[in-house]
């Protein structure tokens, strides 16, 4: 019987290596991708704490969850399609028109 | 198979919010068949639309009701916050046309995609279950990031876009991972019932509990700009079309600071002394960092943007009290923020001109004998930001330190005077260029359309009426908080 | 038995996700992203979640992920071109690392103290995961259900006007 630690802790890494990710790679797709795994990671705490609970709230908020995800990526996707138009590049240090 | 007993659905709960989807989706419709250089109806349509909404929400105040299984609920609160968002939309949609039309992204989607945001923001005051607050907080951010890159012609816009969008996702990340941990340690996701569960001291005790409130905390702040989490906010203010920026630095605040009141006042008050030294520190640096990097800026849009940043702190002053008194100040002041922000931003859009923002603080020179009227507008936002009597901001700086004095925060509160003090200097600064360096330019693009002139005097009349006799707002402050 | 099932796939889904924040091109931590969706599926059926584990198939791996390897292609993004500079990747590295052991921390040293509810195994066994789901989606939770038809449709205009050629 696996114990809810374990499934707890395997998501608190992926959330870490996600945010590790959000904070060290240049590319904005990339990013996004590791936003991705926090949001997944999150996913399985919400899971995991639902079946040790005995209540379906934490699966409902997972389907939620899926749906906010899917809507930031059309949207964020078609951000970076209109960066890329006028820029040729969606690596974030060019993100530097604005400064100090 | 057996059906599925649909429960009772209370609609009056979600009127206004109803109502205004209708009219955005609506919009949408009619937009097909507006020409493009009559897209500024659609604008009127959608404030015949928001005071609609404003009405059906003058009938609820005074009766609480809750709905949808205790999803949402409908209190003086919520109405109260609903209505700063109301008049913040019908403002920012107001200065919209001229600037679009000027700019050339006179797309029409713009109006329902504000509505949608408005309706994200309202139903993030007044849900009372994470999964209503998240949902909410998700719809007007979606709206905003778009809203934020509307100008596809302008790298600006496109970079202010990108901006906001990896930085809101990422923060949304820790929000949820706050109420995961949240729903772990108490059982359910329903504010009311965390606050029962919350009590019991097996619960309260629970280190989930704590990281569930850390990593909420931190989500929050992300999405209201406290220090340090404000990174990129300036620069997607400066890059996003300038009507956009004036409806970003007031309604997600607000509502980004209406859910943390719910769920820190209603769902957590068992932890209000961990709570209340966390908020100090970041009310603490929030004021210091907006004020003194503000005092560097020469773009009046990115002094704008941390000049918004420290008056989240001042907010995070009032809620760092928790009393009646701060958190009515917090009310107060938040809807005369909406003022007199939206105000100063019309003032900017009305300087500048196509192909050249006029956005430095050096453009402005002279502009306070060319334009004596507007000069005088922006001298009473200005003068309201800065917190000088007679004008709303100094009554509502006056109540939130008041808060916080009666809270036991001495400190805090003097640090916010001093941090109220220093920031007077970069808004007179904006005055002295207005009024004694010689004009370099002669400032006859500007145009004074009906929709600005509404706009203007709307906002002059919100921060003057209250700065001069506060009762009325107070007392329906006081009636509103959640104590 | 199970235990060893679990080790396997959390080691290989660990790895996947330390692939996707390594690899140098994009379509190589898309790919890298997906084999992680799918290990987090396997947990979602271990943890009796069948109806989760699909929709995480058919909404993460199969729509989003296309959508994001469709850009990738559209763009024709190449590898990354430098790094970044060395402080901000030690202080993402740092930043991580310290959420990583606060959360151990915290998490080691808490227990399960909601209350339990009355959906165990045997409840989804007897009704079935996804009529469950129904249930609870259609009578409890119904205003949420109806809020993502707004964010949904916002998402999908703002796209639109985003992308769309003509302006």
């Amino acid at each position: 019987m696996v114990s809810l630690h374990s499934y707890l802790i395997l998501s608190a890494i992926l959330f870490s290596i996600g945010t590790i990710g959000v904070l060290t790679r240049r590319n904005a797709i990339v990013i996004f991708m590791c936003i991705e795994m926090m949001l997944n990671a999150v996913n399985l705490t919400f899971i995991a704490l639902s079946k040790y609970l005995g209540n379906l709230d934490g699966q409902i908020f997972v389907f939620f969850v899926m749906t906010v995800a899917a809507a930031e990526a059309a949207v964020g996707l078609a951000l970076m399609i209109a960066f890329f138009k006028n820029r040729e590049s969606i690596d974030v240090e060019d993100l530097n028109l604005m400064k100090w | 198979m057996e059906t599925i007993a649909i429960p009772a659905i209370n609609m009056s709960v979600i009127a206004p919010e109803m109502i205004l989807s209708v009219v955005a989706m609506a919009l949408l419709l009619i937009n097909v068949f507006v020409k493009n250089e009559q897209k500024g109806y659609l604008g009127y349509l959608s404030i015949a639309g928001i005071l609609v909404t404003l009405y059906s929400l003058t009938i609820g105040w005074g009766a609480p009701q809750d709905g949808f299984s205790g999803s949402v609920v409908q209190d003086n609160f919520a109405i109260f916050f609903k209505g700063i968002f109301l008049v913040s939309a019908a403002m920012s949609i107001l200065i919209t046309d001229q600037y679009l039309q000027r700019e050339g992204c006179n797309q029409g989607e713009v109006y329902p995609l504000m509505l949608f945001a408005t309706v994200g923001m309202m139903l993030m005051a007044s849900g009372t279950d994470l999964m209503t607050i998240f949902l909410g907080l998700e719809v007007l951010s979606v709206s905003l990031y778009v809203l934020a890159g509307f100008n596809r012609g302008s790298i600006r816009s496109n970079e202010a876009g990108l901006k906001y969008f990896l930085l809101g996702a990422f923060s949304t990340g820790f929000l949820l991972y706050g109420m995961a941990l949240t729903y772990g340690a108490t059982g359910t996701t329903k504010v009311v019932k965390i606050a029962a569960a919350a009590q019991s001291g097996m619960v309260s005790s629970n280190l989930m509990l704590v990281a569930g409130m850390l990593l909420m905390a931190t989500g929050f702040a992300f999405k209201v700009a406290a220090a340090p989490f404000h990174m990129w906010t300036p620069d997607v203010y400066e890059g996003a079309p300038t009507p956009i920026t004036a409806f970003m630095s007031v309604g997600p605040k607000a509502a980004g600071f209406a859910a943390f009141l719910r769920v820190l006042l209603v769902a957590l008050p068992v932890f209000k002394a961990e709570w209340s030294s966390l908020l100090w520190v970041l009310a603490v640096l929030t004021m210091t960092v907006g004020n003194i990097t503000a005092l560097y800026q020469q773009n009046i849009k990115r002094m704008l943007a941390y000049s918004s940043i420290a008056h989240a702190g001042y907010i995070l002053v009032g809620f760092t009290a928790g009393n009646a008194v701060g958190t009515s100040g917090i009310l107060f002041y938040m809807l005369s923020y909406a003022f007199m922000n939206i105000g100063a931003f019309a003032v900017i859009i009305l300087v500048g001109k196509k192909g050249e923002e006029n956005n430095n603080l050096a453009d402005y020179a002279g502009f306070g004998y060319k334009h004596p009227a507007l000069g005088v507008a922006m001298c009473v936002f200005l003068f309201s930001l800065a917190g000088i009597p007679p004008a709303a901001g100094f009554v509502g700086k006056f109540y939130l330190f008041s808060g916080a004095i009666q809270a036991g925060y001495i400190w805090l509160a003097i640090i916010g005077v001093l941090n109220s003090a220093a920031s007077v200097y970069y808004y007179l600064r904006v005055m002295i260029y207005m009024y004694f360096k010689e004009p370099t330019e002669d400032f006859n693009w500007v145009r004074l359309s009906p929709a600005f002139i509404i706009c203007l005097i709307i906002a002059i009349a919100g921060v003057m009426i209250p700065g001069v006799v506060p009762g009325t707002i107070l007392e329906l402050a006081q009636k509103a908080i959640l104590m | 038995m199970e235990t060893l099932f679990f080790s396997i796939v959390a080691a290989i889904a660990i790895l996947m996700s330390i692939l996707v924040i390594r690899c140098k091109n994009p379509i190589n931590s898309a790919l890298s992203l997906i084999m992680t969706f799918f290990c987090l599926a396997t947990l979602y059926v271990m943890l009796e979640a069948p109806f989760m584990a699909a929709i995480q198939v058919i909404v993460y791996a199969g729509a989003i992920m296309v959508l994001i390897v469709f850009v990738i292609m559209l763009l024709n993004i190449r590898t990354e071109s430098g790094r970044r500079t060395q402080h901000a990747l030690f202080l993402g590295a740092a930043t991580g690392l310290f959420l990583l052991f606060q959360t151990w921390y915290f998490l080691s040293r808490s227990s399960l103290t909601g209350a339990k509810g009355a959906i165990d195994s045997a409840a989804i066994a007897k009704v079935g995961h996804t009529e469950l789901i129904g249930q609870s989606l259609f009578t409890e939770f119904l205003l949420p259900f109806e809020i993502t038809s707004i964010l949904l449709l916002a998402a999908i205009v703002g796209a639109v006007v985003l992308a769309k050629k003509k302006v």
